[in-house]
């Protein structure tokens, strides 16, 4: 019961991990409908900003604002900058292809992964970085024989309270509407007067913080953070946003956090090795017997 | 200047006389430089076979298949396994790599193959890191985990041994000079322009009578079978196969060169695994750049070409005229 009680919370927490990256492609996708390959990437930028700021200022501003303060600092700074990025990509790598057709649009995604993860690579280094003891909180709650860490408890609010505040935003608002509008059908929803450009902005504005947030927490959780990282946390979390329905914002949310749990549950039980084949063949399963996803509704398609 | 050169292009003692020229070059290539860029153009034409036969999957049906490195890892395999374990020959093992992996295309794509376009993608990314997964917990210890197999023999024919970068060289140039011309011909076959009808317009293809589930696995399964021949190749000529040699990037590099070349265009294929192969070679002196590069290169091509370096010519009226010389 304990290792089920442990793992089902190792599960939220990778899973709100997931859910945070999912959310980033979802919003693209449903816009764009573009497979943004390097989201994964920009996550990993995220949490490698978080990194260089934390050794540079964490002594400083801890003795300031307190560790936690220190920390939420980090995470607004790689949040802003990775959001900077992901701008200036859709500026330099999407916007002028797009029209080209879907394709081109797949390549240049796959070029800007590329071009993230080695630029991460040159900057940091190829070895592995590790989040120094002296910005990661260690306490931790023991209930019984159940150890459950103060950091996976904060990071588990956070993500409660982020996820609620996007789910308002986009379900609840009028803008969170003209996204929903846009995502729906582009052509109509301009014609109602919305504005396409501030769409595109807001996605590939609060896409990207949120897998950089996502990246400072993977840092702070697992301390061990690679310029690579990006890649498998990035198609996990696509599976996620697939599991959920691709397009659909409570969809990315749910899938994210089931299938952490499903790859908790299946290394804690069965294999370490494997979860992650486990993982893709879910994916498989997912699309052949519900394409549309488990929130998904059927569409049919245009012709 | 480009009328002229479409003119050219057009004419075929033209076309005759350039893959004669092309032809003798390749025979020529070895004996006038150095071991060095014979071994490069072993590779040169180890990708051009792997962006032939992905380009018969993505460039004829438009299917997107970013997972090709597992069809090519199953043909290494399938060759490594069966050698070491059976002393089964290499050459011999060239078509029964290509059968396996086939025959594996058709088992995996069966359940998958109505989706479409992004979804298919990502399907075949995850069959790509499932392939490359299992071989790396090695099953029933049968795939060597990690490290992988070594000790693969070198191919022979009779007597003759090839082991010698030339004629690794010759080897593979054969058989992808072999493929080239039948996937050309392939283009105008009924299959061809029934492929060509799908990635255009699946649903009228459908609705003119059109098969389209079994064009589109009968596509899968002969890209995946000339990915197992390059399989074949490839673990002839290391003698030593490991899972860190088929990850995603390669997919994605195999990919790349379909897109770069041109899709459904043959000679743009050769062109687009030149560009790839020399990218590294040009960079050498910028090494540790050159991924960078690589990266922003292919934004910098599909924002000015986004049809390809060498798209593939649209068949017109008036083309099919002059080419059948009715006026």
């Amino acid at each position: 019961m304990i290792t089920f009680i442990q793992q089902f919370l190792n599960g939220l927490t990778i899973g709100s991990f997931y859910a945070f990256i999912a959310l980033g492609y979802s919003l693209v996708y449903a816009i764009m409908k573009l497979i943004n390959f390097a989201h994964g990437d920009l996550f990993a930028l995220g949490s490698y900003v978080a990194y260089s700021f934390l050794v540079w200022s964490a002594a400083a501003l801890a003795s300031v604002l307190g560790l936690w303060g220190a920390l939420v600092v980090a995470m607004v700074v790689a949040a802003i900058s990775v959001a900077i990025a992901g701008l200036v990509m859709e500026r330099v790598a999407y916007r002028p292809i797009y029209p080209a057709g879907r394709l081109p649009a797949v390549v240049s995604a796959l070029g800007v992964s590329i071009f993230i993860e080695n630029f991460i690579m040159l900057v940091w280094g190829p070895r592995y970085q590790a989040y120094r003891s002296s910005f990661v909180p260690v306490g931790y709650f023991q209930i019984g024989e159940l150890r459950i860490s103060v950091l996976q408890v904060v990071i588990l609010i956070s993500a409660v309270i982020l996820l609620g505040f996007l789910y308002w935003l986009i379900e609840r608002t009028t803008f969170g509407a003209a996204v929903r509008a846009t995502a729906q059908d582009r052509e109509t929803a301009a014609l109602m007067g919305i504005d396409f450009r501030k769409v595109i902005r807001f996605v590939f504005t609060v896409g990207p913080a949120l897998g950089a947030i996502a990246g400072v927490m993977v840092g702070l959780y697992y301390r061990q953070i690679s310029f690579s990282m990006g890649w498998v946390y990035g198609l996990k979390a696509f599976v996620a946003t697939i599991l959920g329905g691709i397009g659909n914002i409570p969809g990315a949310m749910v899938g994210g956090i089931l299938l952490g749990i499903l790859e908790a549950m299946f290394a804690g039980y069965v294999s370490a090795a494997w979860k992650d084949v486990i993982v893709f063949l879910v994916l498989m399963l997912i699309l052949i017997f519900r394409p549309r996803g488990l929130l998904g509704e059927k569409v049919a398609e245009k012709v | 200047m480009r009328d002229t050169l479409a003119k050219l292009q057009g004419k075929p003692s033209v076309r005759r006389a350039a893959v004669a020229a092309a032809v003798a070059v390749v025979i020529v290539f070895p004996f006038v430089t150095s071991r060095y860029w014979v071994d490069v153009a072993f590779y040169l034409g180890l990708y051009t076979l792997l962006g032939l036969s992905l380009n018969v999957i993505l460039g004829e049906v438009g299917l997107f298949n970013l997972g090709h490195a597992a069809f090519w890892a199953f043909g290494a395999y399938t060759t490594a396994i069966l050698n070491t374990r059976f002393d089964i020959p290499v050459l011999v093992l060239l078509p029964v790599s290509a059968l396996a992996t086939a025959g594996f295309a058709w088992l995996v794509t069966s359940p998958i193959i109505h989706l479409r376009g992004d979804y298919l993608c990502i399907v075949t990314i995850a069959l790509g890191e499932i392939v490359r997964l299992t071989l790396n917990n090695d099953p029933g210890g049968i795939t060597g985990g990690p490290n992988g197999i070594f000790g693969i023999d070198r191919p022979r024919i009779g007597p003759l041994v090839i082991n010698t970068p030339t004629e690794f060289y010759f080897l593979v140039w054969v058989i992808v000079i072999l493929c080239a011309w039948a996937l050309l011909r392939l283009q105008n076959s009924r299959i061809g322009r029934a492929w060509n009808y799908i990635r255009e317009d699946e649903l009228a293809a459908e609705a003119m009578g059109v098969d389209v589930r079994s064009l589109k696995l009968l596509a899968f399964i002969l890209g995946a079978g000339l990915a197992g021949v390059a399989g074949n190749l490839y673990a002839a000529k290391m003698m030593v196969v490991s899972p860190e040699s088929f990850v995603f990037l390669e997919s994605t590099i195999i990919f790349m060169i379909v897109l770069i070349g041109g899709m459904g265009s043959v000679p743009g294929t050769f062109l687009g695994a030149l560009v790839v192969s020399l990218f590294p070679e040009l960079f050498r002196p910028l090494a540790q750049y050159r991924m960078l590069i690589f990266g922003a290169a292919l934004v910098a091509v599909m924002y000015f070409r986004p049809a390809g370096i060498w798209p593939r010519r649209r068949a017109t009226f008036r083309s099919l005229r002059k080419e059948t010389g009715k006026a």
